[in-house]
């Protein structure tokens, strides 16, 4: 397990080696550099000279990159053109914001998606099922980006029950905090709910006809035992590698939703830079993402193994 | 005789599954308004009357108009044909260089698997947005841009997809024959292999197409896509959104019509999958 640890820890820091080298290098294409964009495109020659020497823009490339490079390691981030403050800190914020938002979602996600599948597949034939079916299947055609216009039209607008963007800290009440986080994780979560549930279907359904769980009901164990006990724990180990893939898919939805409901995430800062051409906040921003997915995936490999007592990383049994 | 009832005794055996004739029906209506999309809008995609903006619903815009007075049933029918040649152009971008890869990765093995492998493996470790964003951040978006941006995303999956399809065929006996006859290998991986291992390519691209439009309607919802003043479905729900209470239409209709053209094409792509491997149905019904 420790060994399997390990080997996964190095693979993260080639990974993210990798990645770091790409973005710094797709990042200089972009048209004008770092003093151009601070003094703006009508300075003076001999200023634009002068900045290019002392940001060390004139070095080769792979000088400029082992200075951006272990800055990183030491926890510089850079400094943002834009905002002209030091990236670390917004950073830390919008990644604190971003995880909230994502925690809740998996675990909604998670939850309801998981019950929702196993309703509709003890209820397999019955029209919960068929209304279930066909509506997730909807559901899953639908992107974020309309789900955020939809549910912005309606809760905002037309019910205006909750506010249509922004957020408010934790200060203000429990109730207007809350209130700002309704419509974001509601949109992030409708479509992944619909693809756990549909997952844990198929897969429940698959085991409630297998011998073992036929056994259990010879036995004249009550239904509810036979789901929960016998049929449940070995129906969700491929729900749990999807819970992992869409991670993934939730990082992407989070950028978009995010960027709709003015939520100050890391989605929203990526594509803040992005728009104001922020070369150093981009190459940040996507060097953390690059890392927390990183070890997302790691998480989820670990609980699959936790939740598969078949599975021993590194062990006799095989990999 | 027997020659015409042979196809009859078939068909009654195999019937087409009703999903596959609805989503069969729609996408066939997708594609004819992507094809006479210009030719059956009422007005010009791009043409402006600020006398007309924010116009409900009426005989003259049957969908509205937007913030410049252009017609939004127009715009829509317009946008069908960018929406399909994105997701067509995007999943034809990743299988010209997913399929090569994979048919060498799985029939050379060795070193070349390696390679190519740990490489997909640098790529799928990266959230697919990202990709995206980071080739349509670095330079000045276009629409091939974001073809490609999204073409590469699913490059390792075609490449993992043939690669097992591949492993598989090159165990066959006729791949043996092929090398015993002294076949090169070019003509062996792209005449002998490549046509059986279509069927579960083409699958696999059909459900990609879906994945390929709406990421590229999401990219363009962002503005890293196709630029304004371009009918693009993902681009008219974000320059609707200042008038989402006062105008609803705006966005509703290309969004509706994004959602009903990806369930067409999910239809028709899951019902293919099924009659290639029935496995699948019992799992799924």
């Amino acid at each position: 397990m420790v060994a399997y640890l390990l080997r996964r820890l190095v693979y993260i820091a080639l990974i993210v080696l990798v990645m770091s080298i790409l973005i710094f290098w797709a990042t200089q294409i972009m048209p004008g550099n770092v003093a151009y964009m601070i003094l703006g495109d009508f300075a003076p020659l001999d200023q634009i000279a002068l900045l290019e020497e002392q940001l060390g823009l004139n070095d080769p490339i792979t000088v400029q990159y082992f200075r951006w490079a272990s800055g990183l390691l030491e926890g510089d981030l850079g400094q943002s053109l834009i905002m002209q403050r030091p990236i670390a800190p917004l950073l830390g914020d919008a990644l604190a914001n971003s995880a909230l938002l994502a925690g809740i979602s998996i675990v909604l996600v998670a939850l309801l998606g998981i019950w929702l599948g196993i309703f509709t597949a003890v209820n397999h034939g019955r029209p919960a099922d068929h209304v279930a079916s066909i509506v997730t299947y909807v559901v899953l055609a639908v992107p974020e980006f309309f789900w955020c216009i939809v549910a912005i039209m309606l809760f905002a607008g037309y019910l205006g029950w909750l506010p249509a963007t922004g957020y408010a800290p934790l200060a203000d009440g429990l109730g207007v905090w809350a209130s700002h986080l309704v419509l974001p994780v509601l949109t992030l979560v409708f479509g992944l709910i619909a693809h756990v549930s549909r997952l844990t279907r198929s897969s429940m359904l698959e085991v409630l006809q297998s011998r073992y769980v036929l056994a259990a009901r010879a036995k004249g164990l009550p239904e509810r035992h036979v789901i929960r006990r016998h049929a449940l724990p070995n129906a969700l180990l491929p729900t749990i590698t999807v819970l992992a893939i869409d991670v993934g898919v939730l990082m992407g939805g989070i950028v978009v939703v995010e960027t709709v409901f003015s939520y100050p995430g890391l989605g929203r800062l990526l594509i803040f830079g992005i728009q104001q051409m922020d070369i150093p906040l981009i190459q940040a921003c996507m060097v953390v993402v690059t890392l927390v997915y990183a070890f997302a995936n790691l998480v989820a490999d670990l609980l699959y193994a936790w939740f598969n007592p078949r599975i021993r990383y590194g062990g006799a049994v095989g990999t | 005789m027997a020659a015409q009832s042979a196809p009859d005794l078939r068909r009654a055996r195999r019937p087409m599954p009703a999903p596959m004739v609805w989503g069969g029906g729609m996408l066939v209506l997708v594609v004819l308004v992507a094809v006479f999309g210009p030719a059956l809008s009422p007005h010009a995609f791009d043409a402006m009357d600020i006398t007309q903006r924010l116009q409900p619903p009426s005989a003259a815009h049957l969908l509205g108009t937007d913030e410049f007075g252009r017609d939004v049933l127009s715009r829509m029918l317009v946008g069908t044909r960018l929406s399909l040649l994105m997701g067509l152009g995007a999943t034809c971008i990743s299988l010209a260089i997913g399929v090569p890869l994979g048919l060498l990765a799985g029939y050379y093995r060795g070193l070349v698997d390696e390679t190519v492998m740990r490489a997909m493996d640098v790529m799928i470790s990266v959230p697919p947005i990202m990709l995206g964003l980071l080739i349509l951040a670095v330079t000045t978006p276009t629409i091939w841009k974001s073809a490609l941006a999204v073409g590469i995303i699913y490059v390792p999956i075609m490449v993992r997809l043939t690669r097992s399809v591949t492993l598989e065929l090159a165990s066959a006996e006729f791949i043996e024959a092929a090398r015993g006859r002294g076949d090169r290998g070019a003509f062996i991986l792209f005449a002998e292999i490549l046509p059986n291992a279509w069927p579960s390519i083409i699958v696999e691209a059909a459900l990609r197409i879906t994945f390929a439009i709406l990421l590229a309607a999401a990219l363009s919802f962002l503005g890293l896509g196709v630029q304004p003043p371009a009918a693009d479905w993902g681009l008219m729900i974000a320059e609707a959104r200042p008038f989402l209470y006062e105008a609803p239409w705006i966005a509703l209709a290309p969004g509706l019509m994004l959602v009903f053209t990806v369930v067409a094409i999910n239809l028709v792509g899951d019902g293919l999958r099924e009659s290639l491997d029935p496995r699948l149905r019992r799992q799924t019904s």
